[in-house]
Formats: structure tokens, C-alpha cells, sequence
């Protein structure tokens, strides 16, 4: 009992993140009718905003202390970051600490802006190309972005922490009932969770509780009609564009901590991702978020030592297993809808 | 006996009744016309004729054997051949792959790996396909794109990929629909031609009466997934239901 | 002659001659010039290119003729590497045997993935591949590791057995692969003039490896099953109601991709005995793809263009350094050619990467057809010029293109 509650909630982390990035990828396809290969890119991105963020707030300059010294006596140099000097060391130490979660202000207009430009840059003249075309041309893109990450960061991954107060763990064993440190799980996965859940929840609501998301959910499911009801849905998908793209920039920004940020993440991340959405059912909503939150766990219950005992490997390939059972079985996925990508 | 028999058939689609007992004979080396308003049920009934759907009740019957559960192309290789609303064609490949590919088809069976000889020297098939390129008169286009051509020779070219294997049955879906006037005469024409050439039993769903009155030697009128009666052409013109049903808004 | 046209045996017998004075063709500036480093004329460049041309070749059977975009070639790719330094540990050195179990592996391997994959199409096929490919590529780095000795990659060794061959060679260290006594390795060095030559046996035997599966893919393309598989990329509803199962044909043309790849995988082994788990990484997938596209999609020759475009460049690319873009823009002043060397930067060196990704966007974008088609079009170009406007397509309907241009 104690062990399958442990492994959901590991579980947990990572289905936060692939029903994030296949909520995007699903909502790309569903308005626009694109096959994003680039998506895990923009996780990555999100990811190195926060790393951006940590290292922007550390930029320090030197001075000389002479109250300390070393061995030989001369003044130690001692490093100031510029926001503490400017907020007081508290408050700009306090500032550096916050910096992941501050960077989710920043990231959102610059996904936003990623997302609108790739968008009127280059996915605009792929509406009518096959899908084959918009695979391969944001697989193109995809290798670009990564590869101008490494670039400027490097091939190795960066730590980033998440601030102190989130740094313990938090042990759920004890609050049911069960021996202490039975069920340990760390506070920062738990506000991944629930950071998750609030941007899925808004994404949801925009698209229920506005206009905008009416006429969008509309396009979806005709989008001639609407489009002859003089309603300019174009615009509109581009927008969607632009928050598909700031949902899995939120997504990577909060993963920092998790995993530290390398340049293939996104990748990494994309593939399992596709696999969610074509589970969830191609241009199904619910499903892409159902089925990210299923695999994830799936995939923390697979990872077990008596079950990688039995089938060894398991835990390596259970995702696409299951992906190909339902794929074979279930050709709409969990959830599809008809007479979507069916040819 | 009829070449297709179909007997108590019904599909129902959710709530709706598409079909409901429809009872059908088509006789050898006639043309059988099936008409009917929209949403009588006509292409539900065509697409069980071929595999894409199964009826829920009933039998159809074709040569003897049953149709229901086969696949498209296990009926088509019985000798069903199928004309599409829009032609369907292979518009990447010329006009003289088209034609080779139901050849192939009818000599070797739904599958066969040919991968070492050479289309060019299967002299025989060439010369079939030669041969019916020039009945129906596009022999002079042969090395033509088969996307890049007029409506008109689309519609002539599926004709032709079909008649090349000797089907038993055509059946044409609305042949003229979306056609010009000087088209769809030209298609009746070409109709007619394969009518009085060949052995061949044809059936066809169409809306446009000038086509069915030219062509058909029976016609079923279909109505609410039921037929509604079965006579010659002449009868059916003058049979108060039918005027009452379909024709009745054009008698006014 | 041998089943072809006059036409295509010209056309067979040009690559059969550009493929054989290779190794004097890539080689046109003279050593120590500084254009000598733009040479391509050494061995392990030349196998690549025959190699990756095979493996081109192969996947254009299926995605150029049948449309099935696969992102999970590069497994079979994995699996005849694997295959084939098995045999050079268990029987012996010689390819032969290496090659045989790499191509039957592959194929096996093919029909399995392909079978489950191909009950689908369009894009779920291509995510059907990449889920397998993956998973291959996860097994191999994990629990197979008996087998593919994980991430080291596999190896072969003093200890192996070698039932068939010698398990140590003279000089004391692991026997070189050879086809029945002529050493892989083995090359031959001519010079004329400063101009010098490889001629090197490892890739002589590629290039007739090749140069046999370039011609079989060119009966494939001239048959009635070649023909079969475009008509089922033009429109598999009239196949079906032209009495003809579309499945087997597509399985067909999916295994023998994938026994293209396993060949290709195979003598990757054999010119270096060693196989490793990222050879079934899908970016390894991925660059099939771009090769394909870059050369020209269902075409006979654009394949084996793309993937020696691809393997140059990617040599030449990785080569630059710093230093060589200092000397080249060394003439702009200053300012000027700061900015260049920090834009060109990017591209070169470990940044070949992106100058792929560049080209992948750039191909898809302007040049859907790829290299050859550019060709056609400048040839075209050419033609309407000197021919005056008799060309009016109005007036002359488009004819099919011929596929093996």
C-alpha cells in the first residue's frame, strides 16, 4: 500500500510535465492542424529561462574586505551580488534563492514571443504542406534550438535549485498512518504538482470561461463553419500558438530543480510527449493531460525492484509498450475523436 | 437469379435508420439504376455492395457468393469494379501506370512481389492496356500526368482502369455529379458505348434524371432507406408514387 | 542488359564509374595547398559515403516510394552493427559471414516492427517507428547489455573465440576484418605529381556493395512492385478497389529498407569493428531523413546525393576551427570580421549540428523536391531560355517525371 502510494506520487513530477507538454502539442495540432516536433524545444527553453534567471540575479561584483583576511594578511576579495547590494543582502539574498519561481514572470512574455514568432515565422506556411513537411520542418528547428543552447551553455547539465524553503522533504507516511520515512517526497515535486495542476486548470478555464477559448474550441471542431461565420479564427490559433508554447516553457521553467536543465532535454522529453498525445487520442484535450498523468505513473511503477525483477528493462520501454498496445488496439487513443489524423 | 442479390438489408447509424429491409436484384448485362432523394440511403447502400460498411440485417449476394466481411479489394478481385463520385485515380503516376496497375492487379491476384522484372517488357499487359486506352479514345495522352488532366478525362480514365479487368459488376457512384453539361454527355456517351460493347452489368446511384432516363433498363427508387418501387424506365416515369416522392417537386 | 533499359543502364553505368574514380574525383586539390583540406579522397570519408549512401538508398524504398515516413531506421541500422561484430567475435574475421547475419538480423527485426507499425499510417506510423526505435535503443543501453555491452558498445577482443578464423593475429593484437584474406584495412597510396591517392580496399568493397544495391533498388523502382508502392502513395483508396492488399506490398518495402540499413550497420562493423547503442539513437534516424530530403524524395539518385553532401559537410564542417576562419576572413576589416567569425562560429566545429538543422529547415522550406530537383529546375531554366517560349506549359502538358533522375 505504502509502495503504490509512493510510486504515484513519484510518478506524479514527471506526468505533470509530459501532460503539460502534450496539453501544448494537442492544442497545437487541434487549432492549427501542426505536427510541433519543436514542442520539447520550448520545454528546454523554459527550462534554461530559469537557469538565466539564476544567473542573472547571481551577476556580482568584487570588492576587498578588509575585515577578513588570508593567510598572508592581505584583504580577502569578497563577491557581492548587485541585488543585494541594491535591496539589501536579505532581500537580495532571498531574491537569488526565488529565482525559479520569479522566473516564471519572465519566461511567460518570452515564450509568448518564441511562440508567436516561430508561429508567423515559419509554422504559417506549413498550414497546407503534409505532415510529413511539418515534422521534418520543426525536427529542423527543434535541433537548431537545441543546438544554440549548447552553444551558449554547454553540453552539461546545470544544477538549479529551487529556493530553501522547498529544499526538505515532505513525509506523507507519518500523516497516514504509516511508519516515518516510509513515504518521502520532496516539497518542490509537490509544488510541481500543484503548479501544474493551476496552469492546466487555467488553460482549461480560458478555453471554457471566455469568448476567445469558445470561438477557439469551436475552430476545433470546425473550423470552417466558424471561419464562415466572418469570426477570424486564424488570429486567434496564433494566439493559441503563443500560450501552447508559454504552457511548456512554465512547464521546463518549474522542472529546473527537478532535473538539472541539459540541451536534449527537450528531446527527451518531446518524444515521450508524442507518445502521451497519440495515447491521450490526436486533438483530444482531456485525454493529452489523462494520459501524461497515466504514463508518468505507469512509468514510476514500472521503475520498481521486484518488477524490473520480473521483466527486466520494463521501466526503460513500459511508455512505449503501452503506446503501441493502445495505438494497435485503441487507434483514437484513450480519448480521440472521430475522423481526426485518420487516413 | 440476379448477378447481385440483396436481400433484407438494414444499417442503422446510431438513432437513425439508414437502411430498412431493402430488397435488390440485378439482372446480367443490364443497367440498373438506383435514384433516390438525399439521404434516401443510396451511398450507405453502395458501401455495403463493397466492404466499407457492413449491414447490420440481411445478405448480399454476388455470383453466388456472399460479399458481407470481405474486404474492398477481395470484392474487387471477385469482379466488382467500383466509379467513384470524384475519380479516383493515381494522380502521381501518368496515365499508362494507371492503366498498368489493374492489370497487374487482375493477372496476379491481390499481392504478388514482382520486384526484379520490368514493367516495360510485360508486353502483354502493355498491349491490354494499350488497347483499352484507345477505346475509350485517350491513347494520345498516355504519357500525360494523370493529376494534371481535365475532369472529364479523370472520369474516362477511372472508367478505363476499371473496364481493363473485365469486371462482372460496375458500380458507377454518381458519375456526373459536379460535371458540366458537355461533360456528363460525353459520360453518357461513353456509357453507352461500354453498354453496347461489352457483357458487363452495371450499377449506378445517380441524381440526375436525364443520365438515368438514358442509360438504365430498371430503376429502383429508393426513399427513407426503403425502396420505394421497382419497374422499367418508362413505368417509373408515370408511377404516381415516385411523381409523389422525388419527382414531384419538378412537376410543379 | 541486366534487366534495364538503355537508359538506365547508362545511367548505371555513370554511377558505377563516378563511384569507382571516387577516390580520385574527391581528391582534386593538390596536398599542403590550403585547399586541401576541402579533399575528400580519404578512406574512412569514402566508406562513409557508400555506407550512408546504402542506408539512403534503402530508406527512399520505403519513404520515397510508399510515403511511410519512418523515425526508426537507425535501429536496423543498430542491429546489423551488432550482428555483425557478433560474428567477427564468435566466427571470424571476414566480413562475409558478418554481413549475411546482419542483413538476415535486420530483416527479421524489420518484419516484426513493421508489422505492428505499418497497421498504421500517416503520422502514427512515424511515431509507431520512434516509440520501437527508442525502445531498442533504451534495451540495448540497459538489459541487453550482454549483448550490446551497453554503453562501452561492443567490442571484439583477444579472448573471443573465433571458431573460424584466427583468434590473434601475428603481431599479437586483434586480427584485422578481411573478405577472405583482402585486408579492409589494406591501402594503397599514389602519388602523381603533388596530387596523392588512396586506393583503399575497405572502400572498394563498399563502393561494390553499393554500387549492387544501387541497382537493385533501380530494378525495384522499374518493376510492377515499385510501381505498386508509388500507387500506394498516390492513393491507397483506388488500390484497394483495384482487387489490391496495400499491407503486404508496404511490409515488403518496410523489411527491405530495413535490410538496406542492417547492410549499412554491417559494414559500418566491418570497416570498424566495434558497435555502440547511439547508432540506434533516433537523431541517427533523423539524419536518414534529412539525407533522403536533402538529395531528392523518390528519386534514384538524390539519396545517395544527400547522404555524401551530408557526410562532407559534416567532415568539413567539424574540421573548421577558430584558426582556419580567422585565416579565411582575415581580409575584412576588423569589426567586420569579428561579427562573421562570431556568426560563423555557430556553425562549425561541434556546431556542425546546427549547420544541419539549418539545412534540414532550409530544404524542407525552398527545395521540397531536394538537390535533384534544384538540377531539374536549373536545367529547365536553361533550356526555356535558349528554346524561346515554345516551352509554354499552357500548350504542353506537364509530362511525368521520369523517377530516375
Amino acid at each position: 500500500m505504502d509502495a503504490i502510494l509512493l510510486q504515484t506520487l513519484n510518478g506524479l513530477d514527471k506526468g505533470s510535465a509530459y501532460a503539460m507538454i502534450a496539453l501544448g502539442l494537442t492544442l497545437i495540432f487541434g487549432t492549427l492542424g501542426v505536427v510541433n516536433f519543436a514542442h520539447g524545444a520550448l520545454f528546454m527553453i523554459g527550462a534554461f529561462c530559469a537557469v538565466t534567471m539564476q544567473r542573472l540575479f547571481s551577476i556580482s561584483f568584487e570588492t576587498l574586505d578588509p575585515t577578513q583576511t588570508d593567510f598572508l594578511g592581505n584583504p580577502l576579495k569578497v563577491k557581492t551580488p548587485y541585488v543585494e547590494s541594491w535591496f539589501g543582502p536579505e532581500m537580495g539574498a532571498s531574491i537569488i534563492d526565488w529565482s525559479v519561481p520569479l522566473a516564471i514572470v519572465f519566461s511567460i512574455p518570452i515564450m509568448l514571443f518564441v511562440g508567436y514568432a516561430m508561429e508567423r515565422g515559419l509554422i504559417k506556411h506549413f498550414y497546407k504542406r503534409p505532415h510529413a513537411d511539418q515534422i521534418l520542418v520543426t525536427f529542423g528547428l527543434a535541433i537548431v534550438m537545441q543546438e544554440l543552447i549548447k552553444h551558449y551553455y554547454g553540453a552539461n547539465p546545470i544544477p538549479t535549485s529551487a529556493p530553501d524553503a522547498f529544499k526538505g522533504s515532505f513525509d506523507f507516511g507519518t500523516m497516514l498512518g504509516f511508519d516515518p520515512n516510509v513515504i518521502i517526497y520532496p516539497y518542490w515535486r509537490l509544488v510541481y504538482f500543484a503548479f501544474s495542476a493551476i496552469v492546466i486548470g487555467a488553460v482549461f478555464a480560458f478555453l471554457r470561461f471566455t469568448t476567445f477559448g469558445m470561438v477557439v474550441r469551436a475552430g476545433m471542431a470546425d473550423r470552417e463553419t466558424v471561419g464562415l461565420l466572418g469570426i477570424n479564427i486564424d488570429k486567434r490559433f496564433t494566439i493559441m500558438f503563443g500560450i501552447a508554447a508559454a504552457v511548456a516553457g512554465l512547464a521546463g521553467v518549474m522542472y529546473a530543480p527537478i532535473n538539472s536543465p541539459n540541451y536534449h532535454m527537450g528531446m527527451d522529453f518531446l518524444v515521450l510527449s508524442f507518445v502521451v498525445v497519440v495515447v491521450g487520442g490526436m486533438g483530444s484535450l482531456p485525454g493529452a493531460v489523462l494520459a501524461g498523468f497515466m504514463l508518468g505513473i505507469l512509468e514510476s511503477f514500472a521503475s520498481m525492484n521486484w518488477i524490473k525483477d520480473i521483466i527486466p528493462g520494463i521501466d526503460q520501454i513500459i511508455i512505449y509498450l503501452v503506446a503501441i498496445l493502445i495505438l494497435l488496439t485503441r487507434p483514437r487513443g484513450l480519448m480521440g475523436r472521430k475522423g481526426v489524423m485518420e487516413d | 437469379m440476379g448477378i447481385l442479390e440483396v436481400k433484407g438489408v438494414g444499417k442503422r447509424f446510431g438513432g437513425l435508420q439508414a437502411l430498412g429491409d431493402v430488397n435488390l436484384s440485378v439482372q446480367e448485362n443490364t443497367v440498373h439504376a438506383i435514384i433516390g432523394p438525399n439521404g434516401a440511403g443510396k451511398s450507405t447502400l453502395l458501401n455495403c455492395f463493397v466492404g466499407k460498411l457492413i449491414p447490420d440485417t440481411g445478405s448480399v449476394m454476388f455470383d453466388g457468393q456472399s460479399l458481407l466481411g470481405r474486404t474492398p479489394y477481395e470484392i474487387t478481385q471477385m469482379g466488382v469494379s467500383r466509379v467513384f463520385q470524384t475519380p479516383e485515380i493515381f494522380g502521381d503516376l501518368n496515365v499508362m501506370e494507371n492503366m498498368m496497375i489493374p492489370c497487374f492487379a487482375k493477372r496476379d491476384g491481390s499481392f504478388r512481389m514482382h520486384a526484379f522484372e520490368s514493367v516495360a517488357e510485360e508486353t502483354d499487359l502493355v498491349e491490354k492496356a494499350e488497347q483499352m486506352l484507345i477505346d475509350v479514345n485517350m491513347i494520345d495522352k498516355r504519357h500525360m500526368h494523370a493529376s494534371s488532366m481535365s475532369r472529364g478525362d479523370k472520369r474516362r480514365l477511372e472508367m478505363a482502369m476499371c473496364l481493363v479487368q473485365d469486371p462482372k459488376l460496375l458500380l458507377l457512384d454518381e458519375p456526373t455529379a459536379g460535371m458540366a453539361r458537355a461533360d456528363t454527355n460525353n459520360t453518357i456517351d461513353l456509357l453507352k458505348e461500354i453498354k453496347e460493347k461489352r457483357d458487363i452489368t452495371m450499377a449506378i446511384i445517380e441524381h440526375d434524371m436525364h443520365v438515368v432516363f438514358s442509360l438504365a433498363d430498371r430503376i429502383t427508387v429508393l426513399a427513407q432507406g426503403t425502396p420505394l418501387v421497382e419497374d422499367s424506365p418508362d413505368k417509373i416515369k408515370d408511377h404516381p408514387k415516385v411523381r409523389e416522392a422525388y419527382l414531384g417537386e419538378t412537376q410543379q | 542488359m541486366l534487366g534495364l533499359d538503355k537508359k538506365d543502364m547508362k545511367f548505371l553505368l555513370i554511377v558505377t564509374f563516378l563511384t569507382l574514380a571516387t577516390p580520385i574525383l574527391l581528391q582534386p586539390f593538390p596536398e599542403g595547398s590550403g585547399l586541401a583540406q576541402f579533399n575528400a579522397g580519404y578512406p574512412d570519408l569514402m566508406q562513409r559515403f557508400a555506407i550512408f549512401g546504402i542506408f539512403a538508398i534503402g530508406f527512399n524504398i520505403l519513404f520515397g516510394l510508399t510515403g511511410y515516413l519512418s523515425f526508426g531506421h537507425a535501429a536496423f541500422l543498430g542491429v546489423g552493427s551488432y550482428s555483425a561484430v557478433w560474428m567477427f567475435k564468435l566466427l571470424s574475421m571476414n566480413v562475409l559471414p558478418g554481413l549475411v547475419l546482419a542483413v538476415i538480423m535486420s530483416g527479421l527485426f524489420a518484419l516484426v516492427i513493421g508489422y505492428v507499425s505499418l497497421r498504421r499510417s500517416g503520422i502514427y506510423f512515424s511515431i509507431l517507428t520512434l516509440a520501437f526505435a527508442q525502445m531498442s535503443y533504451n534495451l540495448a543501453y540497459s538489459v541487453l547489455t550482454p549483448i550490446t555491452n551497453g554503453e562501452t558498445g561492443l567490442q571484439v577482443t583477444l579472448n573471443d573465440p573465433r571458431i573460424l578464423g584466427q583468434q590473434v593475429s601475428a603481431s599479437g593484437n586483434v586480427p584485422g576484418t578481411h573478405f577472405f584474406g583482402i585486408e579492409m584495412g589494406a591501402a594503397q597510396k599514389i602519388a602523381i605529381g603533388s596530387w596523392e591517392f588512396t586506393f583503399s580496399a575497405g572502400y572498394y568493397f563498399c563502393a561494390i556493395i553499393a554500387i549492387i544495391a544501387f541497382y537493385l533498388s533501380l530494378r525495384i523502382f522499374r518493376s510492377p512492385f515499385g510501381l505498386m508502392l508509388r500507387a500506394i502513395k498516390s492513393n491507397q483508396q483506388r488500390l484497394n478497389y483495384t482487387g489490391l492488399n496495400a499491407r503486404p506490398y508496404t511490409l515488403a518495402a518496410f523489411v527491405i529498407s530495413g535490410m538496406y540499413a542492417g547492410l549499412a550497420g554491417g559494414l559500418l562493423a566491418s570497416m570498424d569493428p566495434l558497435a555502440g547503442a547511439e547508432r540506434m539513437q533516433w537523431t541517427a534516424s533523423g539524419e536518414v531523413v534529412l539525407m533522403t530530403i536533402l538529395g531528392g524524395v523518390g528519386t534514384m539518385m538524390g539519396p545517395v546525393l544527400g547522404a555524401g553532401v551530408i557526410k562532407y559537410m559534416e567532415n568539413i564542417f567539424s574540421k573548421i576551427n577558430d584558426q582556419v576562419l580567422h585565416q579565411w576572413f582575415g581580409w575584412l576589416p576588423d569589426s567586420l570580421e569579428s561579427i562573421v567569425i562570431w556568426a560563423a562560429e555557430h556553425f562549425v566545429g561541434s556546431g556542425w549540428h546546427m549547420t544541419s538543422g539549418v539545412l534540414f529547415m532550409i530544404v524542407v522550406i525552398f527545395l521540397p523536391g531536394g538537390l535533384v530537383e534544384g538540377g531539374q529546375r536549373i536545367k529547365s531554366y536553361f533550356k526555356n531560355r535558349r528554346g524561346g517560349d515554345s516551352d509554354d506549359p499552357e500548350h504542353h502538358p506537364k509530362q511525368a517525371p521520369h523517377v530516375a533522375e
